[in-house]
């Protein structure tokens, strides 16, 4: 019984292998809820040609560092790492296995715990062990609501992280016994063929260096309304940017997106009009020094991260606010 | 091609949700429901690729009686027929146990391509569709914004974090799940919601393929608004108070202007 936290590398542009930042949060994790639970804790990394990265787990606090080692786990295919790392779970026979929420992990973890009969929780933003029993905090309808989660079966269960739900920085120091765990894996098993990694195009716009933002969401209906959220940009000499409907939508460009698959940004001032605040937003902008949010729905979860807030309906509220704005300059 | 697009109702998004006494789930008398959006998209890439290279596009729902409104607009945007597995209880269905009841239906139209959306707006698990390409023997890609049919495979370019994708090759049957605004959706026409009452429209239950939620493998304990992490000044009043109170702190607190 124990607890293995499974880290996640990709290439880099160069070809080297790095980590995906958002591992530090889930070997942290998976410490706590050892010391929590009375049980060792392990982490372990797969790829190939990653000596150097399973090194780096190995000087943290764990029992075991794996490394699992293949040559067909060089690119990611969801067939090889989900075999791969169904044999790690079977040799190891851990109670609970911790993963990202990172969109590699989005794309294998279900075929990997359906592969074991299990359900993985995905998404978790925090937990609780009472009496030994754990229970998962995760949100449904894009974050208006929680629900406690738990498992009904013995290990292995499986859960990810979401992107800043525990804190890197209480990762512990220590050594670990480092082992190189090679899975058995057939070429002939992998189907998907990966190709080249691509950006779309040069970002004409870097909102990561603007200081004030003003943010538009599903709220504004239409795209002409876009114009009111404009003018009130415009009056506190702020970059308009947008949350992925918008752009989904073509009412702006995407490089003006904030959000998870957009740009992530630190302003001294981020205005959100009629955004409601799902996660996929909040990762993009939770940097803000300052948060203002605009929104008719008090529950919106844009509000739980607001500094200052006004319930009301934006279409009257915005105008008024570029108003007050242009007077007060 | 055959292409069996999964699509789910939910509330509608810009619902104002209230926890229903037992805190069990949210209470839905006076919720409007429509399409899951990132499902919409689904059949919007469904009935694309469909044009492009003809075939058949089936609607799967699985759902309470309420859903067969979403079947019946999706039938009106084009789709040729569909299966509605009739449940008015899936909240006791984990994603297992869902994608089981989905496979089940899915089995017998060996469809080439299965699409659905990369995740549900309410329960937010995004692993129905991965399951269902595990339970059926299936490649799978999630997360896509683009889908060219090649000679006997498809090339699907993934969506990565930071602004990154990248390019991935499958064979055929495979199953995909879609990331909102891969394209722009259409709108149902009057001639196509006409033509959908002619539609076939196919119901199915549970019991009837053979699948119950039996043991479930996670259990949803309870749900509850969550705490807010930080306390936000609300400025009340006419817009017109509100906004200036907003500026006065924006001015004099935040600093910024």
């Amino acid at each position: 019984m124990s607890i293995l936290a499974v880290a996640e590398q990709r290439k880099s542009p160069e070809g080297q292998p790095v980590w995906n930042r958002m591992s530090w949060e889930t070997l942290a994790a998976a410490q706590q809820l050892a010391r929590e639970m009375n049980l060792p804790a392990s982490a372990a990394v797969a790829g190939h040609g990653i000596q150097q990265l399973g090194g780096e787990l190995a000087s943290r606090q764990f029992e075991k560092a794996y490394i699992v080692e293949h040559p067909l786990l060089e690119s990611y295919t969801p067939d090889a790492y989900a075999a791969a790392l169904r044999q790690l779970v079977e040799r190891v026979k851990p109670a609970l296995v911790l993963f990202p929420h990172s969109y590699q992990v989005r794309d294998f973890l279900p075929k990997l715990a359906t592969s074991l009969g299990r359900v993985a929780v995905s998404d978790v933003v925090a937990h609780r062990v009472e009496g030994g029993k754990l229970t998962l905090v995760r949100q449904l309808f894009q974050g208006k609501v929680n629900a406690d989660v738990s498992f009904t079966s013995a290990g292995p269960n499986f859960a990810s992280l979401q992107a800043g739900a525990y804190r890197a920085g209480q990762l512990q120091p220590g050594t670990a016994a480092l082992e190189t765990f090679t899975p058995e894996l057939d070429p002939g098993s992998i189907r998907t063929k990966p190709l080249e990694l691509f950006r779309e195009s040069q970002r004409a716009v870097d909102l990561g260096a603007a200081e004030l933002i003003v943010s538009v969401g599903r709220g504004i209906k239409e795209a002409e309304n876009i114009e009111l959220v404009r003018k009130l940009a415009e009056a506190l000499g702020a970059e308009l940017a947008a949350s992925r409907p918008i752009c989904d939508a073509g009412w702006l460009p995407m490089e003006r997106q904030v959000g998870s698959s957009g740009q992530t940004v630190a302003p001294k001032m981020y205005l959100a009009v009629g955004i409601s605040g799902a996660i996929q937003h909040l990762v993009g902008m939770k940097g803000a020094r300052t948060v203002v949010a605009i929104n008719k729905d008090p529950n919106a979860p844009i509000f739980e991260i607001a500094d200052y807030g006004i319930v009301g309906d934006l279409f009257q509220v915005v105008p008024e606010l570029t108003e007050a704005v242009r007077k007060a300059k | 091609m055959k292409i069996v697009v999964a699509v789910k109702q939910v509330p509608a998004r810009d619902s104002q949700l209230r926890i229903a006494p037992a805190g069990q789930w949210i209470e839905e008398a006076d919720l409007s429901y429509e399409i899951n959006e990132p499902d919409a998209y689904a059949l919007e890439e469904g009935l694309q690729l469909k044009e492009k290279h003809g075939g058949e596009v089936v609607v799967l729902c699985a759902g309470p009686a309420r859903a067969a409104q979403t079947v019946r607009e999706a039938l009106a945007k084009g789709a040729d027929r569909a299966i509605h597995i009739e449940e008015e209880n899936l909240g006791a269905f984990d994603p297992l146990a869902t994608a089981r009841l989905l496979a089940a239906a899915l089995q017998p139209e060996a469809p080439d391509l299965i699409l659905t959306g990369l995740q549900s707006d309410d329960f937010g698990y995004g692993q129905t569709g991965v399951i269902m390409a595990e339970l059926l023997g299936l490649p799978h890609a999630t997360i896509i914004m683009q889908v060219e049919k090649q000679n006997g495979h498809i090339r699907v370019k993934r969506e990565l974090e930071e602004g990154w994708f990248q390019n991935v090759e499958m064979p055929l049957p495979a199953l995909l799940t879609i990331q909102s605004g891969i394209s722009r959706l259409r709108y149902a026409t009057l001639m196509g919601i006409k033509k959908a009452k002619t539609k076939e429209l196919k119901r199915l239950t549970a019991a009837e393929l053979g699948v119950a939620p039996d043991s479930p493998k996670i259990a949803l304990e309870r749900i509850y608004l969550p705490e807010r992490a930080k306390r936000t000044q609300l400025f009340d009043g006419s817009p017109k108070e509100a906004a200036a109170q907003l500026v006065e702190k924006l001015k004099f607190e935040a600093r910024v202007i």
